[in-house]
């Protein structure tokens, strides 16, 4: 259904926009402001991550997105309202991205049932590989839900056809080694990488982590289908503000 | 793709996609060591040449008649070089990452004893070392940053989160996914995603084979009871397997804080305010809300104040082959001072809970009972805590004295 999706966007666009937001960071009320002022500016796909207290994968902008958002107070149940209300006010795809134990705690099953209610299409677990995604699996299977699974730039080429199998939707490609928000070189050898992803899988491929401007989204052209927006739009968020966001948006393709 | 390193439904290994290939490699290194009794030659050897093993088996003959019951053994980790238990394992992995020809090592540090032992490991196998401490602890454990950077490591201050171990655990995860070609993540305790419980508790077994075998010289038979504090878990892992397959009850003790009913505490198997979870890459109980948000932890000891436990005591526990107790901070102190007057030892504040609980149970045991109490660590490092705890005048007119000199 996602890839669905994915796929008759791409008969239009040369490259899709995947932006991400900290639900509640700064506060809810901002984080309703910078979804539709990423919709107006015409993103495609957005991914919205769920507060952790232990974000492993994420890097200094995120993690301190993390926790100021979790200074607030706010919950998973206020998350998952937050998701409906974006799902029902805009025709893009909204993905969850979060880490395993906020799926655990709520109960795996509970959790991909709910996120069906609420009109998401699927769901970036970093911390879950396939070998421990079983349930997972079956949850979001069940619910007509995409989990979304990531290849690394040291993932080789029989694990990628591995990983590739257990996934729907889209394959997340990390650009480089590293957490979010560090810089990126958008080279010769990360070219290479994505048609070794490519090869591997016939989903659509997102490339992210350092994506930050104009330049890399017309690298990215060509070799992934969707380019991921993360860590630059909280930067721009933090010192320019949310309608700065939307002109960065505007800026990249 | 197959799960592994569960225990009861514990453990795991809950990675991002980037480390696949280093644990695989990790796997790989730790099982060919565990095939190759040259190894644990060399790991032998190493530990009774630069470290003090086998450690002594100490028996407290002032403290058995204090309690009048059963007679009270303490194996002394203290005596390792850099005073603690932690050096077992370092120097363990230290021979493996030489094997794995890695240049590079890191580390997370509570109390300090780990990251100075990482350190020391490091500089005499020559590799880089970082070590992640969070600002709290740094606080609190001061003696220890200073030998650290002594030895040649980067100090790197953790000011994420709670500040303490569970956040430089996180940060050293967040180095090791950019330099994992380099670099070796010297994992502390038996926590974290496999094989790092069950490779940590292999390299503390030294404790408890050496102890069963000491105890066995000395008294001809086994203990009833051994204690042991529970941090993360290994130097409990490491003393109860020596253990496992005999009629020996296994006690390990979790910091019991302020109370178990102050919410103030680090009791993950003790007390009920714990759930399973999945966090920092396993599956154990952790002191958790209900949306899987981490709590703060607190321990009067930085090596306790954890909010995970290692998987294979959740699983002992599971199993009912071992039984969890805390400590408070204040029965601490009082078990701390009562062991340097009557036997002239300084137990770590960590290692302390072992010897609080053990006090609270011996009276109770016949006199031909034996107990074995971990001393896992020496006190020197708790110099400011301890010394606050009891608000030592002399001590803090030198402090005074020391800061006007630096002043002048
Ligand atoms: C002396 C001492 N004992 C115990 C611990 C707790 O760790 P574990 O439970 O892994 O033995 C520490 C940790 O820093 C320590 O320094």
């Amino acid at each position: 259904m996602l890839e669905t999706t994915i796929r008759n966007k791409l008969a239009q666009k040369d490259i899709l926009l995947m932006t991400h937001i900290v639900i509640g960071y700064p506060n809810l009320d901002t984080s309703f402001e910078v979804v539709r002022t990423m919709v107006e500016a015409g993103v495609d796909l957005m991914e919205l991550q769920i507060p952790f207290s232990e974000p492993m994968a994420d890097g200094s902008v995120i993690l301190k997105a993390n926790q100021d958002a979790l200074a607030t107070g706010i919950t998973v149940d206020q998350c998952f309202d937050f998701a409906q209300q974006v799902a029902r006010d805009y025709q893009i795809p909204f993905l969850f991205m979060t880490y395993y134990n906020i799926l655990f705690k709520y109960g795996v099953e509970a959790f991909a049932e709910r996120m069906a209610e609420c009109g998401l299409c699927g769901a970036i677990v970093p911390d879950l590989p396939p070998e421990e995604a079983d349930e997972y699996l079956a949850a979001m299977n069940r619910h007509g839900l995409a989990p979304i699974f990531i290849f690394a730039p040291n993932t080789g080429e029989t694990r990628m056809r591995q990983i590739a199998a257990h996934g729907s939707g889209f394959i997340y490609c990390m650009a480089r080694k590293g957490v979010t928000g560090l810089q990126t070189d958008f080279s010769q050898q990360l070219g290479g990488h994505l048609a070794h992803c490519r090869a591997a899988t016939e989903l659509p491929l997102a490339l992210g982590f350092g994506v930050k401007d104009h330049d890399d989204v017309q690298f990215i052209k060509g070799k992934a289908d969707i380019a991921v927006v993360g860590s630059e739009a909280i930067r721009v968020l933090d010192s320019q503000g949310v309608a700065a966001v939307g002109d960065l948006i505007r800026s990249l393709r | 793709m197959d799960k592994r390193g569960y225990f009861s439904g514990f453990g795991g290994c809950f990675i991002p996609e980037i480390l696949t290939q280093t644990f695989e490699e990790l796997v790989q290194a730790y099982e060919a060591a565990k095939a190759d009794p040259g190894f644990w030659q060399e790991y032998l050897d190493v530990m009774s040449t630069y470290s003090c093993r086998p450690t002594p088996l100490t028996f407290a003959g002032n403290l058995t008649n204090h309690f009048g019951g059963a007679r009270i053994y303490i194996k002394r980790e203290d005596l390792n070089h850099t005073g603690a238990h932690k050096a077992n394992n370092v120097m363990g992995q230290g021979l493996l990452v030489k094997r794995m020809g890695k240049t590079r090592v890191i580390a997370e540090t509570g109390a300090g004893q780990h990251g100075v032992a990482t350190a020391t490991m490091a500089a005499r196998m020559g590799f880089d070392c970082t070590i992640y401490m969070g600002e709290e602890d740094v606080e609190r454990q001061r003696p220890n940053v200073f030998w650290m950077e002594r030895l040649g490591a980067t100090v790197v201050s953790v000011r994420d989160g709670s500040r303490t171990l569970k956040d430089a655990i996180n940060e050293a995860f967040r180095d090791w996914v950019s330099n994992m070609d380099t670099t070796h993540y010297v994992l502390g305790t038996a926590c974290g995603p496999h094989p790092f419980p069950e490779m940590v508790a292999w390299f503390q077994s030294i404790i408890g084979t050496e102890a069963r075998k000491q105890i066995l010289e000395r008294e001809g038979r086994l203990p009833r009871r051994v204690y042991a504090c529970v941090g993360g878990g290994s130097n409990a892992m490491g003393l109860f397997s020596g253990f496992m397959d005999d009629p020996v009850e296994l006690v390990g003790v979790e910091a019991g804080g302020k109370g178990l009913d102050s919410g103030l505490h680090a009791a993950r198997l003790s007390s009920r305010d714990a759930s399973i979870g999945v966090a920092q890459g396993y599956k154990t109980y952790f002191l958790q809300d209900g949306d899987g948000q981490m709590r703060d932890t607190h321990s009067i000891s930085a090596g306790l104040d954890y909010v995970g436990v290692s998987p294979i005591l959740a699983h002992l526990q599971a199993i009912g082959r071992a039984r969890f107790e805390a400590a408070t901070d204040a029965e601490v102190l009082e078990a701390v001072t009562l062991t340097m007057r009557k036997e002239g030892l300084i137990p770590a504040l960590e290692s302390s809970h072992a010897f609080a609980q053990a006090f609270k149970e011996a009276p109770t045991l016949a006199k031909d009972d034996i107990v074995i109490i971990n001393q896992s660590g020496r006190g020197d490092k708790d110099i400011f805590t301890v010394a606050d705890a009891f608000d030592d005048p002399a001590w803090k007119a030198f402090i005074q004295h020391k800061a006007e000199q630096y002043h002048a």
